[in-house]
């Protein structure tokens, strides 16, 4: 495995063709040469800009958002260990130090024979099988001293990565507990079926509104049929924010424009959330199918799956199964025999953006730019894709949209709560000894699901990960559903012995490293609040520090310009209220402490000069 | 001194619709964010990355109002009949004098040897907004200057990220000079040329963006300090008392180029 000789003409070439040179699938033919060359190159970037009459800047622009494009060498071989508290607590970092140093080099920087580099990433959605990292995007879990050693060896042996054992990229499903969602008996187009017989069979009026082919049909009542069906059931957005499915399907149905597009969020990069993953890898039919049906029902001819990057494992078969569905007339033209019932699919990456998960970055991101959230309004389902009309929902959403669309909204109503229908995946994590997918009808209580996945000694519950909740012990009586614990899946747990503020140090450094940096608050203030922490944990912490962080919170929830900064003083504000002692602990004094470190700021003196005697060091109190 | 036209009350629209802001009715056109609204009918709002010649994105936060109780960017939100808006209360203007110390923070700002002093519109809003500290520890970024091109210096350390220039050389220059790269705290100015130097972009000083910098980040050569400190523009008056007499400010931004990333 060498680097192409004949880079990067034909590289370029290739991308430019796979993505027919539309300037907005920029961001898929960056990953793609980003692939095969181990970076993109500025020559790269100007052949680009030139072909898709983009300024150099912009392209240069894209390459510096996302995490997994770079625009110097990164080697032939780019692993990236995640870097989620829970893979910090089965073992991450030895590992990465492990390898370090078994490869001789320093974490984040090109290895001098420019083989490889090793550095951390966010979460990569693993935390039932962690610790994980991620080889040229390929994710390895379940990671040990012997693994790190065999990893080693491959990468020293340059061994293809095709050539690599299979068994090191074996991702488990882990499905726990399954209810209506998990144990559905569809086959595929079952929905589908059911919800063009309804359409025809409708008792109401043919709909007036002839937008699209779909109505009017003769005696019947077209997609409003399944569309009611969808708002009765009362489902309600998975990915977080709980948006009611019904009403923007049909906001955006009703929406004025000729092009409407229906996008599957599959950017899961919360930390300690996988649900998504094991959908997608063990229910994509039942998504399609989801989506078909928001297709049918808002008048979409076309669909996007954004998968984020560290789910490339899914690719090929996610690739492989809308295949299968064209062929067996599910996707394409005249889906199931229904003159003009068109509708495709197609998939693009992400490349390492947490902040691509909010739809509106999500949509510039499908859009080949920088993923940054826009304003609102106006919205998605007005102005979306390419600023037409456009769905965006989660992955469980759409999976359990098909199983209304089936079943029927009494049918789904009969699980869960009155405000909250139907059931909830959750991804369980953290020290239990039975991690995994857990489904639950709306309303389960936090004990219930400790009891369940093995948790015996939980004194805190990471609920929707760190832009959701922290819990302790006297929140368990509490249950999730919308009207208590909302949560887009992660369930996150830390028994007695785990130090509560490391964890909320992991989170604001999580929240710092993702900010986009669009907006003053939330770019400057989560550097800020990661400064504070670093400071507390160094020993140099005040009062002071805690009432600076709860200054930052306000700011940060008063005018960040969207969730990643309102939430991001969430998970120290929820662990200074329940853990505080965590914080306490590590103040020496009750009163002022300069940040400065006089020693510290020697650091990269003594590293330069190989000296670390104690003359090479100066402290205040030796030195008064 | 006399009253420019900007700055008396545009006469209201033939069905004019209001909103209230701080307690008074402002008019407004249909397609106006609340900050144009404000603005056309003599009322301030501290603003930092709004340009009245350019779209705006909001980004900058320091215009962040109350509209009927909840937040928003003043710049970006439509304006809409019988909204309530608060904008001059000790709990915004708190918020605004905060941003402002962290926008000091992040960057390398020595407002004693900078060529913009009295004419910087950060440092402006600092003192109007009764900045008395820094507030907050400095970040001290590592920020090279790009003295490439023959006519203008581009000094990195004092770059807000409110992308004026960005705007300016898209809608305004067709050029695109600048663009913005990294995310976070790596976030930054690029220029528009594989060597990433000004001096092999088509950058010129005659260009709008080279003009619209409110802080001294792009400078131009061989004048410095030509005006003393102290016979500046903020010299003499508070912004707050002059920011209604710039330019014309148009009902809406300019319409954009189809080259252009953020701000939707």
């Amino acid at each position: 495995m060498t680097i192409p000789e004949h880079f990067p003409e034909q590289v370029v070439e290739d991308a430019l063709a796979a993505f027919s040179g539309r300037p907005e699938n920029l961001l898929q033919m960056l990953i793609r040469i980003q692939a095969a060359l181990g970076h993109v190159p500025v020559d790269v970037m100007a052949r680009l800009a030139q072909a898709l009459a983009l300024p150099l800047a912009r392209i240069r622009g894209v390459v510096g958002f996302y995490a997994f494009l770079s625009e110097t060498p990164q080697g032939l071989y780019r692993v990236r260990f995640s870097d989620n508290i829970t893979d910090r607590m089965q073992g991450g970092p030895a590992l990465l130090e492990q390898m370090c140093r078994r490869l001789w080099l320093e974490p984040g920087h090109l290895s001098e024979d420019g083989l490889l580099t090793v550095d951390t990433t966010s979460c990569t959605g693993m935390c039932d099988q962690g610790p994980a990292l991620l080889v040229n995007g390929l994710a390895i879990p379940r990671l040990d001293p012997a693994r790190i050693d065999r990893i080693s060896d491959l990468i020293l042996a340059r061994t293809p990565l095709a050539d690599w054992p299979e068994a090191l990229f074996q991702v488990d499903d882990n499905l726990r507990r399954r209810d209506r969602l998990l144990d559905h008996d569809l086959a595929p187009g079952d929905a589908l079926r059911t919800a063009l017989a309804r359409g025809r069979t409708g008792d109401r009026e043919a709909a007036a509104n002839a937008r699209s082919w779909r109505e009017g049909m003769p005696g019947g009542q077209g997609p409003l049929a399944t569309l009611e069906e969808i708002k009765h059931s009362n489902l309600r957005g998975r990915g977080g924010a709980g948006f009611t499915t019904g009403l923007k399907w049909e906001a955006c149905r009703n929406a004025p424009g000729d092009a409407r597009y229906v996008v599957c969020n599959a950017d899961e990069g919360e930390p300690g959330t996988f649900k998504d993953r094991v959908l997608l890898a063990s229910q994509a039919d039942l998504l399609w199918e989801g989506m078909t049906v928001c297709a049918y029902v808002v008048g979409a001819r076309q669909g996007f799956l954004y998968l984020r990057g560290e789910y490339l494992h899914l690719l090929q078969p996610l690739e492989a199964s809308l295949a299968r569905r064209r062929r067996a007339g599910l996707l394409g033209r005249d889906i199931l025999g229904q003159a003009g019932f068109d509708f495709d699919i197609t998939i693009h990456l992400g490349a390492g953006a947490y902040v691509c998960g909010e739809e509106s970055a999500l949509l510039e991101s499908l859009e080949g730019k920088r993923g940054i959230p826009r304003n609102r309004p106006p919205y998605p389902v007005s102005h979306g894709y390419l600023q037409r009309p456009t769905v965006v929902n989660n992955v469980e959403t759409f999976c359990a949209a098909a199983l209304v669309a089936r079943h029927g909204g009494d049918w789904y109503r009969e699980a869960g709560t009155a405000k909250s229908s139907g059931t909830k995946l959750l991804s369980v994590a953290g020290d239990c000894s039975r991690p995994g997918i857990y489904e639950y009808p709306f309303g389960v209580t936090v004990a219930q699901v400790l009891a369940d996945c093995g948790a015996e000694d939980a004194q805190a519950v990471q609920v929707s990960g760190p832009s959701g909740v922290c819990i302790g012990r006297e929140g368990f009586g509490r249950r999730i559903a919308f009207e208590d614990l909302a949560t887009a899946g992660a369930f996150t747990i830390f028994n007695s012995q785990r130090d509560m503020f490391l964890v909320a140090r992991n989170y604001t450094r999580f929240f710092a490293h993702e900010s986009c940096g669009f907006c003053t608050p939330c770019r400057v203030g989560t550097a800020m609040l990661k400064n504070i922490m670093d400071k507390i944990e160094a020993g140099h912490g005040t009062p002071y520090d805690l009432a600076e962080i709860e200054q930052l919170d306000r700011v940060l929830q008063t005018s960040a310009h969207c969730g990643l900064g309102h939430t991001a003083c969430n998970p120290t504000l929820d662990t200074l209220k329940a853990f505080r002692p965590a914080y306490e602990r590590r103040m020496t004094s009750l009163d002022f402490e300069p940040a400065f470190d006089l020693d510290g700021a020697l650091a990269k003196a003594r590293q330069m000069t190989g000296r670390d005697d104690a003359g090479a060091h100066l402290s205040l109190k030796d030195h008064p | 001194m006399t009253a420019t036209p900007a700055m008396s009350p545009q006469p209201p629209a033939a069905t004019t619709a209001t909103f209230q802001l701080d307690g008074r009715e402002v008019p407004f056109n249909e397609g106006q964010t609340i900050i144009q609204a404000a603005l056309a009918a003599g009322r301030y709002i501290p603003h930092l990355c709004y340009h009245p010649e350019f779209k705006p994105h909001g980004s900058c936060k320091l215009c962040t109002v109350k509209v009927n109780g909840r937040p928003a960017a003043s710049c970006t939100l439509p304006a809409q009949a019988g909204l309530v808006v608060e904008s001059d209360t000790e709990e915004l203007n708190g918020l605004r004098r905060t941003l402002v110390q962290m926008l000091f923070a992040e960057g390398n700002h020595f407002c004693p040897s900078c060529e913009k002093s009295g004419n910087c519109t950060l440092q402006a809003l600092g003192y109007d907004l009764g900045v008395m500290t820094a507030g907050f520890r400095h970040f001290f970024p590592d920020r090279p200057v790009d003295a490439s091109h023959p006519d203008i210096l581009l000094d990195f350390n004092r770059c807000i990220l409110c992308e004026l220039c960005v705007r300016a050389s898209c809608e305004v220059d067709g050029k695109c000079v600048f663009a913005l790269s990294g995310r976070g705290q790596t976030k930054h100015l690029v220029v528009n040329a594989a060597s990433g130097r000004l001096a092999d972009t088509d950058a010129d000083l005659a260009d709008k963006a080279m003009e619209v910098c409110p802080v001294g980040v792009i400078i131009k050569k061989r004048v410095g300090f030509a005006q003393p400190i102290g016979q500046r523009r903020y010299d003499a008056r508070p912004i707050s008392a002059q920011a209604l007499e710039d330019a014309p400010r148009p009902g809406a931004g300019s319409p954009g180029c189809a080259a252009c990333e953020e701000g939707g």
